[in-house]
């Protein structure tokens, strides 16, 4: 069986694989033999994590160059740890670092790189990548035609599942020949983001933004992502405005997010913020302007006040379960 | 100082946009100088001008690959300040995928000779990869100082700020360098009558592959590393219900909640 390496770091903050990871070794065991490419510490419980989704070969690096520039040594890692297992494809995330990794993974195996895909399939051996293309407009099917195919893939493409029978891996050391030019970007400083205890934007099920509208106030799309269990979005204008982190901000330059629902909160739905969330199952907009573009994809529209709207919906929701 | 800004011409976003034909190709009517490429421009002003412009010897050369049209792009970034423009074109490059795409570039810009900054926009509004930053870097032995939401150049060290979702960084790397800019970075300017005026006498340079030396079959359909195998439109979406509060909208926001079995 050709072997499918699925990159996982561990250099910033190890210890424990993302949701995201299950997902990539559950789509490599699919397609072959799934390969562990680990930079930074492989802990045992890392392992038998890795493990419990049918890894058995794990690749890993503590080199430290890994950690003190930015994503070119991880991508040398990847490209020559596929090529000693003759990998016949590299999964990555979709994250920023993923999408890069893949790039230059491409270039140093002379490969066929695909990003963004939200389902993988097989056609006669080879990976078959699903994306969205055009801000949502079109779906296409695409693949590689070169011997390897590098894949980012964001997360949700599959529902992760362990494997049948855990295998215990065999964690080998590997030593990477940096190539000159990627120990070039130097990290001089690296400050973690405040964690706000919601869902992940990309991970959720349910996702709450706010816009311009919330005039400095986040508090009622917060309270109302609370009691769904949503994850909190925003628009750029928001964003901008400093009430709310860019890691929030939803659209062509922020977060592209397919949510079963996304509930717009004083948003226009000007054609950027549309980029990032039209593929939602369901939208509902909250606006007090009836001309508001948002209104023109929304399932559900309310025409009024979102300081008035949201709190009503809090305390509905909290009323019937109670 | 010697920078290269990557503008692409791209089909407005403003407008539907449409695959066509049985290889899928992105109809390029109806196209613009992609806007996040204009935080690529203004970051390489901004840098110039700080340090005597062009006429103390400042080059901001732009650099565009694509069609005819395409020659567009390179003035719109003429008018705007660039110093100089750069069109590789040719019929054979239709179709090119990343991977070719970057191989062409990065020949490109060794035609220019030194390069002290090559400066890309964080993505093209087409298709939206980001993956051409990191492919040119890494084809150009560059270190690449990729998604910066700020950019400083100090005597010959860049530093740039990286938000990502789980870290914050500060980035430092030696000239020369690539750079990825978001729109974070900068507001971009608007190109102003006097540009307008100048920008005609400033020098674009049209170069086909045979002149830069890269093969025809290194490039397009054949020279791609991916295909587009199948393309299907997504149908448009379409208004729902639209109610006007009248006191309960937050129930009935609930009671649509609980219908699609929501919460
Ligand atoms: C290169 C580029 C990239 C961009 N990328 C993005 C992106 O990724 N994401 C993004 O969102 N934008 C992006 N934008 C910006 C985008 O064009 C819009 O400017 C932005 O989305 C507007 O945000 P908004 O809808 O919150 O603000 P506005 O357009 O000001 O809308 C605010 C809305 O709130 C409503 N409102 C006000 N008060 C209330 C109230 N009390 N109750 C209910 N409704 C109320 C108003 O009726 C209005 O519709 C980008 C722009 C550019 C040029």
């Amino acid at each position: 069986m050709s072997a499918i390496v699925v990159f996982i770091d561990q250099v910033a903050a190890p210890g424990k694989l993302h949701a995201i990871h299950h997902q990539l070794l559950t789509l490599a065991r699919g397609a072959g033999e799934p390969v562990a490419v680990v930079a930074g510490p492989v802990s045992a419980g890392l392992a038998a994590e890795l493990g419990s989704y049918g890894v058995s070969r794990v690749l890993s690096s503590e080199q430290a160059e890994l950690g003190e520039f930015l994503v070119a040594p991880k991508a040398d890692l990847v490209a020559q740890a596929a090529a000693a297992v003759s990998a016949a494809a590299v999964l990555v995330d979709n994250g920023a670092q993923g999408k890069e990794i893949a790039a230059r993974v491409g270039v140093a195996l002379d490969a066929g790189v695909i990003t963004d895909a939200v389902a993988l399939t097989s056609d006669g051996g080879a990976l078959v990548a699903h994306k969205s293309v055009l801000a949502g407009s079109y779906t296409v099917q695409a693949r590689a035609t070169t011997a390897v195919a590098v894949i980012s893939v964001k997360s949700h493409s599959v529902e992760a599942s362990p494997a049948a029978e855990a295998s215990v891996p065999v964690v080998e050391a590997v030593t990477v020949a940096f190539a000159p030019g990627s120990l070039g970007a130097r990290v001089t400083q690296r400050t973690p983001r405040a964690v706000s205890g919601r869902p992940e934007l990309e991970d959720a099920r349910i996702v709450v933004a706010g816009g311009r509208g919330v005039d400095g106030d986040f508090g009622p799309v917060e309270e109302l992502a609370d009691v769904l269990g949503a994850a909190v979005g925003a628009s750029r204008a928001a964003a901008d405005a400093g009430w709310i982190s860019h890691a929030a901000q939803v659209g062509q330059t922020g977060k592209k997010v397919s949510p079963q629902l996304y509930i717009s909160v004083g948003i226009s739905g000007a054609i950027q913020q549309k980029a990032g969330m039209q593929t939602s199952k369901l939208i509902v907009a909250v606006n007090k302007d009836l001309d508001s573009p948002i209104f023109e994809i929304a399932d559900f529209g309310i025409v009024g006040d979102l300081f008035k709207v949201l709190p009503q919906a809090v305390e509905e929701i909290k009323r019937r379960r109670a | 100082m010697n920078i290269v800004v990557l503008v692409k011409y791209v089909p407005d976003t403003q407008f539907d946009r449409h695959l066509t034909g049985e290889n899928h190709l992105l109809d390029r009517n109806e196209s613009i100088l992609s806007e996040l490429d204009e935080y690529a421009l203004e970051a390489a002003l901004a840098l110039t001008d700080e340090r005597g412009g062009a006429k103390a010897g400042n080059n901001v050369t732009a650099l565009t690959l694509g069609p005819a049209a395409a020659a567009a792009a390179v003035k719109k970034s003429l008018q705007i300040g660039a110093t100089a423009g750069l069109h590789i074109s040719d019929e054979a490059l239709a179709g090119s995928d990343a991977s070719a795409t970057s191989l062409v570039l990065a020949a490109a810009i060794r035609t220019l000779g030194p390069v002290d900054l090559v400066i890309t926009g964080m993505a093209s509004t087409d298709g939206e990869t980001s993956i051409i930053p990191a492919q040119l870097a890494a084809r150009l032995g560059l270190p690449q100082l990729t998604f910066a939401s700020s950019l400083e150049l100090e005597g010959a060290t860049v530093t740039v700020r990286r938000d990502g979702d789980d870290f914050s960084e500060e980035i430092q790397a030696t000239l020369p360098v690539l750079v990825s800019v978001t729109d974070q970075a900068n507001e971009p300017r608007y190109p102003n009558f006097k540009g307008i005026l100048a920008a005609k006498k400033k020098k674009v340079t049209t170069l086909s592959l045979a002149e830069l030396g890269v093969p025809v079959d290194a490039v397009g359909l054949v020279g791609s590393k991916t295909t587009v195998t199948d393309a299907a439109e997504r149908p448009a979406r379409t208004a729902g219900v639209i109610i006007t509060d009248s006191g309960d909208a937050g129930i009935q926001l609930v009671d649509f909640l609980a219908a699609q079995k929501l919460f």
